[in-house]
């Protein structure tokens, strides 16, 4: 069986919440447990040897970040990865269908479509042979759902399933109201017929919105999105059937969750991989829990590094620095005694002797198994900033003895004052 | 010669140290507080103090016992019944500032400055009146009472409460000499010295003022307890003062008891003070702090703008400023970051308290 993987990166107007780091970077490429976090994906996918390519989708320009990344996959994975670039934001449904051609060459019997944003444990292998027995013969498509906490369900897409036979019969993105506490992970494998079944929707569709002309293609106004539109209409098909994950699954919307996929990631290093994890020995750092070092870092033995810390390349870490749940990007220098804790230091900062940067961090619930990380807004009723993830953007200078809390700074500032709950321009 | 120093009651404002501690002997610069006064009134002349105080204070008693001899003076407390004001403690410890003709000195207990008490003395005899009192100059006249004085003789006019326009920028420094005759004008009940004493004293033209030269402070509650600290060691700078510690990881004016241990690739300075038997890990960063007797500051931390209390612990990687105060024996776990906090004894202190707060 031959199965073609395809991951929906969105583009730039895309994750305006993982600002200001995705300035700099296109998000999915952004690091998180040292590698890039659709990077994860690609090498869940290289595990399955049904799968040879992987597509991924989006309307970010083609960039060097994008080539870099592509050539690393082949390297590192031995696998083919090949950008397929929108010309206009064409929705998750429409760009599946602008590439058909590509995305069914070579008749692959499944098609493995996965959001950019999701961190899990890719359950590909349980997912295919499930697909193998109940969708391969009847030109059936798998959902891959998890359970939530029944007041943060509505956050996301729900699935109503038909508990013995898992058939999905209802599907509505971000109700209103509590409709099932089971939602959409945002992994799905397709039967190619779903081609057919999206050009039917986009040429219904057509035919009752407006035409706007983009780049002398047609196209209707509202791009078609897979979650409003097309799975909408696979429910109650009897073609349409939920996978049910038992393991890990969280989202990464906002530059904040990096912190907790990480934190995750790492954990996945520590039990399948270990030996891509820091250790404690003679002339280096006291490392506590998971951490991951790229090799080209330095850092003083005296430092203090984890738990669920990611150095990245060419970082420097002082004399009696302290880091915890923090991803340090590439080139960032901490100097000495500093203490950095559940924060994102953006690529070239510098943070200067005794200064402290810390941000809160806003983990689900550890008690309520089925909770998620919420998505709230940044700010709350009044107004203020709601404490989270301390994040500096690329090229930030923070001065010694300072305290910096629960703040975000955008790429290129000097910082000489102290702030709290603030976000500086 | 006598000196009748206020003591008063609680001081419920330098809590949560007088929590541990009667604030007299609450430790300023490595001395307590009453130390500072009473070393400079012997240095004077003066061989019995008097202290005023409104609770029993048996512990003040016993720690004044080895002083008492070490300086051979004679100290005695006048214990007030009910709170006698400003005033009142006068008329009270009457017997004790009547035995001879003598003039005498009245001090409030929390100013620190560099008393001048000879130039008083002086002073008081050379104009052969009633009273003298000290006055100090203040950038923001307006908040105190003030005092309106001829300045070629320092003949007291009157006195201007909170005053909306200049009239003066001098304030009453709390430090006076008296003669025995003033006690003829204190009735023993409560009565403020500064509001129903003086300006009949001035107006009959038995009252005179002295200006301070050099600092002053109040030194009554934290904040100002810092700032008190700061004008003393930079007094002690400009002195060039023999006691100032020295060192490379020093700057500005730092006093270190010789018991106390500094770790390395420290940072101190300026305005800390030191207590006795401290432990300063590597790699610490002090200034304007004051660190109390038997104190452990551990590595990679960072102090400023904070009294940290006798006994205390301090972790690893910890940040304390914002007028924070420690009390006694109080554990603050690695990592975490105080900013104004009062915490009282004995407490264990493991979440960060980023906003100024009491932790009881």
């Amino acid at each position: 069986m031959l199965i073609k993987a395809i991951i929906l990166i969105g583009g730039p107007q895309k994750g305006t919440r993982f600002r200001p780091l995705s300035l700099e970077l296109p998000k999915p490429l952004f690091p998180v447990a040292g590698i890039p976090m659709i990077e994860h994906h690609v090498a869940a996918c290289a595990k399955i040897p049904e799968i040879k390519e992987v597509l991924l989708i989006g309307f970010y320009q083609q960039n060097e970040y994008l080539l870099r990344f592509i050539e690393d996959m082949k390297r590192k994975y031995d696998i083919f990865v090949r950008y397929l670039q929108e010309f206009c934001p064409m929705g998750t449904g429409g760009g599946i269908y602008h590439f058909r051609d590509q995305i069914t060459l070579c008749n692959p019997q499944a098609l493995l479509v996965c959001n950019a944003d999701v961190c899990c444990d890719f359950p590909f292998s349980e997912m295919i042979e499930n697909y193998r027995n109940n969708c391969l013969d009847s030109n059936g498509h798998l959902i891959l759902g998890t359970e939530a906490s029944s007041k943060q369900a509505p956050n996301y897409g729900c699935i109503v399933e038909n508990e013995d036979t898992h058939e999905v019969l209802h599907y509505v993105e971000k109700p209103e109201t509590f409709i099932s506490d089971i939602i959409n992970c945002g992994i799905y494998l397709f039967s190619p017929s779903i081609i057919d079944l999206i050009s039917k929707i986009i040429k219904d569709r057509h035919h009752s919105l407006p035409f706007i002309v983009c780049n002398n293609r047609e196209l209707s106004e509202e791009p078609t999105q897979l979650e409003r539109h097309i799975l909408t209409q696979l429910a109650s098909s009897g073609k349409f059937f939920v996978h049910k994950n038992k393991g890990f699954w969280s989202q990464i919307k906002t530059s904040g969750n990096a912190i907790y996929a990480n934190r995750h990631y790492l954990h996945e290093y520590h039990l399948n991989n270990s030996n891509i994890l820091a250790e404690n020995g003679e002339e280096k750092p006291t490392v506590l829990g998971d951490v991951y070092i790229h090799p080209t870092a330095s850092i003083d033995p005296s430092a203090v590094v984890g738990p669920n810390v990611s150095i990245g390349s060419g970082v420097t870490i002082g004399p009696g620095v302290r880091v915890r749940e923090s991803i340090l990007l590439d080139k960032a220098e901490l100097k000495e005694h500093c203490c950095v804790m559940n924060t994102i230091i953006g690529w070239n900062c510098s943070i200067g002797q005794w200064s402290r940067i810390e941000g809160t961090p806003a983990d689900p619930n550890p008690n309520d198994p089925f909770a998620r990380l919420d998505s709230d807004s940044m700010f709350d009723e009044d107004g203020h900033l709601t404490p989270s993830i301390t994040i500096l953007g690329r090229n930030v200078h923070i001065s010694p003895e300072l305290v910096i809390r629960n703040a975000i700074v955008l790429p290129h500032k000097e910082i000489t004052n102290s702030f709290q709950n603030a976000i500086i321009l | 010669m006598k000196a009748l120093i206020l003591v008063g009651g609680y001081g419920t404002r330098l809590r949560p140290l007088t929590l541990s501690v009667p604030k007299p002997l609450v430790q300023f610069c490595n001395k307590p507080i009453l130390f500072h006064q009473i070393e400079a009134l012997v240095e004077v002349g003066v061989q019995h103090i008097i202290l005023a105080v409104s609770y029993r204070a048996e512990l003040l008693v016993q720690e004044l016992a080895s002083l008492e001899s070490k300086l051979g003076i004679t100290i005695t407390t006048s214990l007030e019944e009910e709170p006698l004001g400003t005033a009142g403690p006068l008329a009270l410890a009457r017997k004790h500032l009547c035995v001879d003709s003598d003039p005498f000195f009245v001090l409030n207990s929390d100013v620190i400055c560099q008393y001048p008490f000879g130039q008083m003395l002086k002073f008081h005899r050379n104009h052969g009146k009633e009273g003298t009192i000290v006055v100090t100059k203040v950038e923001e006249p307006s908040k105190y009472g003030v005092v309106v004085y001829e300045s070629s003789t320092g003949k007291i006019q009157r006195f201007v409460e909170k005053p909306k326009v200049f009239v003066s920028n001098k304030i009453n420094a709390g430090m006076y000499i008296f003669n025995p005759a003033i006690l003829d004008r204190i009735p023993l009940k409560p009565t403020s010295i500064e509001k129903e004493v003086f300006p009949v004293m001035s107006q009959n033209g038995e009252l005179f003022c002295t200006e301070l030269e050099g600092f002053w402070m109040d030194i009554g509650q934290p904040k100002d307890y810092l700032i008190g600290m700061c004008l003393y060691l930079n007094h002690l700078k400009q002195q060039n003062h023999s006691s100032l510690y020295q060192g490379s990881e020093i700057s500005g004016g730092v006093l270190v008891d010789s018991s106390a241990k500094i770790g390395k690739n420290c940072r101190i300075g300026p305005n800390v003070v030191i207590g006795p038997d401290v432990v300063i890990g590597d790699g610490v960063r002090l200034s304007r702090c004051t660190i109390l007797a038997g104190s452990r500051i551990q590595s990679h931390s960072w102090l400023n703008s904070c009294i940290v209390g006798w006994k205390c612990a301090i972790g690893r990687w910890a940040r304390i400023d914002g007028v924070t105060v420690l009390g006694e024996d109080v554990q603050v776990s690695d990592e975490i970051y105080l900013n104004g906090a009062r915490v009282l004894p004995h407490k264990s202190i493991s979440s960060s308290v980023p906003e100024p707060q009491i932790i009881m």
